[in-house]
């Protein structure tokens, strides 16, 4: 277990070659993988997702531990059982139409991956029917809005009155997030749920996928 | 030029006032979304004249150019970068044209919307290179002054200041960044506080710090933060609150009134230069523009 502590640390820390070396040597003890991607990788980033939440650590730190995750999942991912854990969830996400802007909208992703979650990314400037499209395809539980530009936020009104327009609406679950956003605006536009930010945004897809 | 130089006027006071939101005026008038909104320089400066000049009348002193997003990275992802020399230069024409010495026109400058390495994909000689050629063609197109703005990244906002700096060396930079209040303090969502952007901005070489895109309510605290940690004249042009929706249109809370009645506190916070971010129009300039007169100037230090 402290293999794993330590390896879930130098995640934290952002460590490439700390989690290549402790994933390895993980693997070598006979640990498995599915324990390792567990107990070290997922509960690495929930605690880097609490201390960004908190402002004890900031985007940089978050991108950095998200990068040393990757680092280990390489050498991980061969080893992972094809039947192991199901993903916590699917989530759909994407910057709306009309805004090119990523950064918020990749750190939501990284959060939702490094809790479990299988993160399908449209990218940014994409059309409400697309992420319908995405979340019908893919089984998707919930689709992930962001916006930065305030003149962007109502595209995020027409993606929620097409799930309702095509019936979606108790299956897959909306939630919006980005700068300008709020939870009055998320209200207002019948948005299944607001992150504040990234970290929030993750609590509010899990307490969704438990139908809260 | 019948004004007194910015710089001067900066330091010796009274406070100046700048204008408010351009991407809020411009999409009221039918800019689509999607599209760059320096577009607007080269196939609309009417429209530009047209808000300069309601924010001069509102008793803006310094009125912004439509060019945050002249930078090359912003421009190539609507495959405008070889017109950005061009877009700054209609960008400050279409401005003057309104105000010809009777304001400052500052050109703005804003993020890259990329990180830099290690955190992203950016390269730093990239980006000075960027900020560079912006300064470079605002300057040459009769800017004023340059306002480096809404930067959450320490590092790019220094390297835009130095950049900047010596791509146009005559011209006075203003330099803020986007903070949020935390339970532990202000902070950028990449991590830096007040009292770091003053120290390294001011080494870095702008003649003005401060924020700007930030809540109203946070703004006095802010510059109070920059005050005690440079002697560098402060500036905050905070938005008109985070907007909501109603009756399906998009509405920034804050009044013109709320606005004016944080004057007299940013003054005593010692702010020097101010003006609004998203959702300030030339109403809310208005009201400011009356707190501010109406308030006696006490020079700092």
């Amino acid at each position: 277990m402290d293999l794993l502590k330590e390896l879930s640390e130098n995640l934290r820390l952002g460590d490439d070659e700390a989690v290549r070396a402790g994933t390895r040597a993980a693997l070598a003890e006979g640990l498995a993988a599915d324990d390792i991607l567990r107990d070290a990788f997922l509960a690495g980033m929930a605690v880097v997702g609490e201390e960004f939440g908190r402002r004890e650590i900031f985007l940089p730190d978050v991108l950095l531990a998200a990068r040393a995750m990757q680092a280990g999942m390489e050498i991980l991912k061969p080893h992972l059982a094809r039947d192991g854990a199901p993903p916590a969830g699917r989530v759909v996400l994407g910057t709306v139409q009309g805004d090119l802007h990523d950064i918020g909208k990749n750190l939501v992703g990284i959060l939702l991956r490094g809790a479990g979650f299988e993160v399908i990314d449209l990218g940014t400037d994409v059309s409400a029917a697309r992420f319908l499209e995405a979340a019908e395809s893919a089984g998707a539980q919930v689709i992930g809005l962001s916006a930065l530009l305030t003149t962007t936020m109502p595209r995020m009104a027409e993606v929620v009155a097409l799930v309702r327009e095509r019936g979606l609406g108790e299956r897959v679950k909306v939630i919006v997030g980005g700068a300008p956003v709020t939870q009055a605006f998320a209200d207002g536009i019948g948005a299944d749920g607001w992150g504040f930010d990234a970290e929030s945004a993750v609590r509010r897809v899990k307490a969704l996928m438990e139908g809260a | 030029m019948s004004r007194e130089p910015f710089l001067e006027r900066l330091q010796s006071g009274p406070a100046i006032l700048g204008d408010g939101a351009w991407g809020t005026m411009l999409f009221a008038r039918g800019l689509p979304t999607g599209d760059a909104p320096e577009r607007v320089c080269l196939e609309r400066p009417e429209l530009l004249t047209g808000i300069a000049g309601l924010y001069l009348e509102a008793g803006a002193e310094v009125v912004t150019t439509n060019t945050f997003g002249a930078n090359p990275e912003r421009l190539g992802l609507h495959g405008l970068t070889d017109s950005l020399e061009e877009i700054c230069h209609e960008a400050v024409a279409a401005i003057r044209r309104a105000v010809g010495e009777r304001a400052w026109v500052s050109g703005s400058i804003g993020p890259t919307g990329v990180l830099l390495v290690p955190f992203g994909r950016l390269d730093p000689a990239a980006a000075s290179a960027g900020f560079a050629r912006q300064a470079a063609a605002l300057a040459a197109a009769g800017a004023d002054l340059l306002c480096v703005e809404t930067m959450t990244d320490l590092a790019e906002a220094e390297l835009a200041v130095r950049a900047v700096r010596e791509a146009a060396p005559g011209l006075p930079v203003v330099a803020t960044m986007s903070f949020e209040a935390t339970r532990r303090g202000f902070f950028t969502v990449m991590g830096a506080t007040p009292a770091k952007a003053a120290v390294r901005l001011e080494v870095a070489g702008a003649h003005a710090v401060g924020a700007n895109c930030g809540d109203g309510d946070t703004m006095a605290g802010i510059a109070r933060e920059f005050r005690a940690h440079c002697a560098l004249p402060i500036a905050v042009r905070p938005n008109a609150g985070l907007p909501t929706l109603v009756d399906g249109a998009l509405v920034h809370p804050e009044s013109p009134e709320a606005m004016a009645a944080r004057v007299p506190e940013l003054l005593e916070a010692g702010v020097h230069l101010l003006g609004g971010c998203c959702g300030t129009t030339p109403v809310h300039i208005r009201a400011m523009r009356q707190a501010l007169d109406g308030k006696e100037w006490k020079r700092e230090q």
